[in-house]
């Protein structure tokens, strides 16, 4: 727990510090895949609901793209009743114990929660956890329990959905609580988008949250087809021709951007996707156990400054890499990993290379990576936007030695869908446009959200953008508001 | 949701098997070029292996296999009735078939089943198929009987003379471009030393030449970049952008070395299932 002083606010009262999270020890869990942060005790909890000021007008509900209820749940908490908790974050947010693991809560309620002035907002984020996390196992079975008020699923009313990540989790969600039949296609042989092949089982434990809220929703009674890829086991036609109603597009940003530079195609460099998904998805952490490998570095590095990189980073230490750079352009400043995970990650070991960007990777005779040339960087002036832009020391370069280098420099639509439905509307860097008010793309009754409409972004943004659509399906099926 | 296996045929034992599948669902919309990913069970890695043939009728797709490590050895011990966990397809670009005169098409071992399918796009679309098939020797020789069927012209090369021509497809395929200047494509599926030799005999000939390339992938849906190969100097993915290419255009050897990148750990996989089938536990 940190030793910081007590603070008062404005009002006078004494503000108790915000309460830590018990961790495992950076020692132990860089040898292990298991979830790095315990989560709070009750007492933890209650302690920290209780530093909440409740406020007559809450900034933190405003910083919350869905606008979850934030001082109410925190209130219903702080006096012990947690199924209340429960429901209040549930009735805008359909997957609170991931959100509360992977948000950035920095930038959102906890950025804007008044005691964030003082640089201690209420752990918002954790206590969501909490919640969610106790709940779920107090009441395993159904802890849905708001189905029973949950009219009967009309098998007439069908939507499909495409993908499924966080934004078409939260279209299943909305619509089966609201009586209407979902089939949700994905094109890998499970279930969750990023959250199963994307982010590592040591912050988001894939069997104890991700696959608990997936099977809520199959009590729901929504289907999961696996191994259908939109655009080539079937397109969106074929969808309206079987009966479905509506579509909903949620197939991500998957795509890896790679940098353009001399030896990229060694082998030993991959994109973050191929690194992390044959770690999450193929669990080669137990390989041989499971057959899917993955190349082992000594010295590893990873190009970008996002949770994709740290988790890249995390994810390689753990694999036994002696040495683990994180390579970016600019500076700690401007690292656009949430904090957590940029902390952790420099807890576990890992060096950041800052203000360097690779010119060129250099292999051996049988094409094996071997080492990467450096281009020292320098914060330019800033541009009309503000933003100081990284520009290169000229003749100021340098060599490191690295035998597996992971790309994790941004992504791209996913291709397949978009090619096989030409009818569809793209911005210009290949998105889908959609109605802002309604989620609906230039096909009627088709609709898209989450990052193949904004580029990568956020789990929660996703999910806000399948609610929209989501409410918009269920108006102009059962009508009314 | 799992897919059942219809038959199985030892083309040859312990090697090769070919299995008809009950996929309905991918054989109504397979085309010629287009392949799977499919992961025999729950520990299993997905794996790419070509559609050798559809039939959307019956509902069923066929697929050939070399039995190469791990993943091709645990589907070599399913059998007919027998389920495999996860079948997704088709994927990859299909064919690019347009009546164009003759084409000739290039199977090397068990790439001749791959070829199987495409040589008969093309024989569909009313071109003249002749296909060149090669293999070490006369027992080793795949899809000889169902390329006949339909293709007016077989050549066969094996290394040991056992049948055919003593030598490779590459030199019947030469002798054939000096003879005959009708040729307007030639297709090659098979090992990568063959293709690069097939793409090498071709291009003084100036004939367009697509090769089918075999690039190491995880998901195939375009998502990681494992297959990404060198075409013309850019980097293209096979999965979505192929897995067909200008052979005249792709660096082989890059594809080579990338395809050797996960050996160690290859054999590891091999080694530890053998010990675990040995000691019954499969
Ligand atoms: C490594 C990593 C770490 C991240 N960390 C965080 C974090 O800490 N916090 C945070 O808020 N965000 C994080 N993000 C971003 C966040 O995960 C995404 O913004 C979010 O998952 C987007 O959700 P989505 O529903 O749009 O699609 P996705 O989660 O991308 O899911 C799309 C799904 O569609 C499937 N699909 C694609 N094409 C087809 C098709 N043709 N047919 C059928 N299915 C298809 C894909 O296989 C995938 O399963 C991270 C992303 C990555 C990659
Ligand atoms: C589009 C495409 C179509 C293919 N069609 C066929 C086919 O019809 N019949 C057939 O026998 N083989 C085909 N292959 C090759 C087949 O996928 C590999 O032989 C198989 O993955 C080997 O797996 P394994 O575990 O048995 O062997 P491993 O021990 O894993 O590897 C043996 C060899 O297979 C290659 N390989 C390993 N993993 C993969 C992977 N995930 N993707 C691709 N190659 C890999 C390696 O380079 C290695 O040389 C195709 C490959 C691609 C990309
Ligand atoms: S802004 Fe902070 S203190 Fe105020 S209600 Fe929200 S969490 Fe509580
Ligand atoms: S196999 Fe992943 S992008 Fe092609």
């Amino acid at each position: 727990m940190t030793a910081t002083a007590e603070r008062k606010p404005a009002g006078g009262r004494k503000i108790a510090p915000r309460v830590d999270m018990p961790c495992q020890p950076a020692g132990e869990r860089i040898r292990n895949f298991e979830e790095v942060a315990l989560g709070y005790t009750q007492q933890m909890a209650t302690e920290e609901a209780r530093r909440c000021l409740q406020c007559k007008n809450p900034k933190c509900v405003k910083g919350c793209p869905v606008e979850v209820p934030i001082r109410d749940f925190i209130g219903q908490l702080a006096k012990g009743d947690l199924e209340g908790a429960y429901r209040t974050i549930k009735s805008t947010n359909s997957l609170p114990g991931v959100c509360g693991r992977v948000c950035p809560q920095e930038n959102q309620c906890e950025g804007a929660c008044v005691l964030n002035a003082k640089g201690q907002p209420v752990a918002i984020g954790r206590l969501e956890r909490y919640v969610a996390d106790t709940y779920m196992a107090l009441d395993a079975c159904d802890h849905l329990s708001a189905k029973l008020t949950c009219p009967a699923v009309d098998p007439e009313l069908r939507v499909a959905c495409i993908g499924s990540g966080p934004a078409s989790l939260t279209v299943a969600g909305y619509l089966s609580a609201r009586g209407i039949k979902v089939t949700v296609f994905e094109a890998l042989h499970e279930v969750g988008g990023v959250l199963v092949y994307g982010i590592p089982e040591f912050r988001l434990p894939k069997s104890a949250i991700v696959e608990k809220e997936v099977q809520a929703l199959r009590t729901q009674e929504v289907d999961f087809v696996t191994n259908w890829v939109g655009g080539r086991t079937f397109s969106v036609d074929d969808l309206f021709a079987e009966g479905y109603r509506a579509v909903f597009i949620g197939v991500g940003a998957g795509l890896p951007r790679f940098l353009g530079v001399p030896g990229e195609n060694l082998t030993g460099v991959f994109s973050a996707n191929e690194y992390l998904t044959r770690v999450n998805l193929g669990r080669a952490y137990a390989f041989p156990d499971y057959d899917t490998p993955v190349y082992q570095g000594r010295n590893v590095t990873v190009y970008g400054g996002g949770n994709v990189a740290m988790d890249a980073a995390r994810t390689a230490l753990r694999l036994g890499a002696e040495s683990v750079r994180i390579v970016y352009r600019r500076t700690r400043d401007e690292l656009p990993a949430r904090h957590e995970e940029l902390e952790h990650a420099e807890e576990e070991g890992v060096i950041l290379e800052l203000l360097a960007n690779p010119v060129a990777f250099h292999g051996d005779e049988m094409g094996r990576l071997t080492g990467v040339t450096l281009q020292r960087m320098q914060l330019g002036e800033p541009d009309a936007s503000g933003r100081r832009s990284p520009v290169p020391v000229e003749g100021d370069t340098y060599d490191l030695p690295t035998d597996l280098a992971v790309i994790a420099v941004g992504t791209r639509p996913n291709p397949i869908l978009l090619e096989a439905t030409p009818q569809l509307t793209l911005s210009r860097r290949g998105y889908i446009e959609v109605d802002e008010e309604t989620g609906e793309t230039s096909i009627p009754n088709v609709f898209a959200g989450g990052d193949i409409v904004t580029g990568a972004a956020t789990v929660i943004l996703a999910m806000g953008a399948g609610r929209r659509a989501a409410k918009e399906i269920r108006r102009r099926l059962k009508g009314g508001e | 949701m799992p897919c059942k296996i219809l038959e199985k045929e030892r083309l040859i034992p312990g090697q090769t098997s070919k299995l008809v599948i009950d996929a309905p669902h991918i054989a109504k919309k397979a085309q010629p070029g287009n392949f799977v990913i499919l992961r025999v069970c729950e520990k299993g890695e997905r794996i790419p292996l070509t559609i050798a043939d559809a039939d959307p009728e019956r509902g069923t797709i066929t697929i050939v296999y070399l039995v190469m490590g791990k993943s091709t050895a645990l589907l070599e011990t399913l059998d007919a009735g027998d389920s495999i966990l996860d079948l997704c397809g088709p994927l990859g670009r299909p064919t690019h078939i347009e009546k164009a005169g003759t084409v000739i098409c290039v199977g090397g071992g068990t790439g001749i089943a791959a070829m199987h399918h495409i040589a008969k796009g093309h024989h569909k679309a009313g071109n003249h198929v002749v296909a060149v098939i090669g293999a070490r020797s006369k027992d080793l020789l795949l899809f000889y009987d169902e390329l006949s069927s339909f293709c007016p012209e077989v050549l066969v090369s094996t290394d040991d003379g056992s049948f055919g021509h003593k030598g490779l497809v590459t030199d019947l395929l030469r002798q054939r471009l000096e003879t005959d200047k009708t040729v307007s494509e030639v297709v090659a599926v098979g090992p990568v030393p063959m293709m690069a030799a097939v793409a090498k005999t071709t291009e003084p000939f100036g004939v367009k030449t697509t090769v089918s390339l075999n690039s190491i992938m995880v998901d195939g849906i375009g998502m990681c970049g494992a297959c990404r190969v060198s075409v013309g100097g850019e980097t293209r993915f096979a999965c979505v952008d192929g897995p067909e290419f200008d052979g005249h255009k792709v660096d082989f050897n890059e594809l080579r070395q990338r395809l050797a990148a996960f050996k160690p750990q290859e054999k590891l996989s091999y080694d530890h299932h053998c010990k675990c089938t040995c000691a019954g536990e499969k």
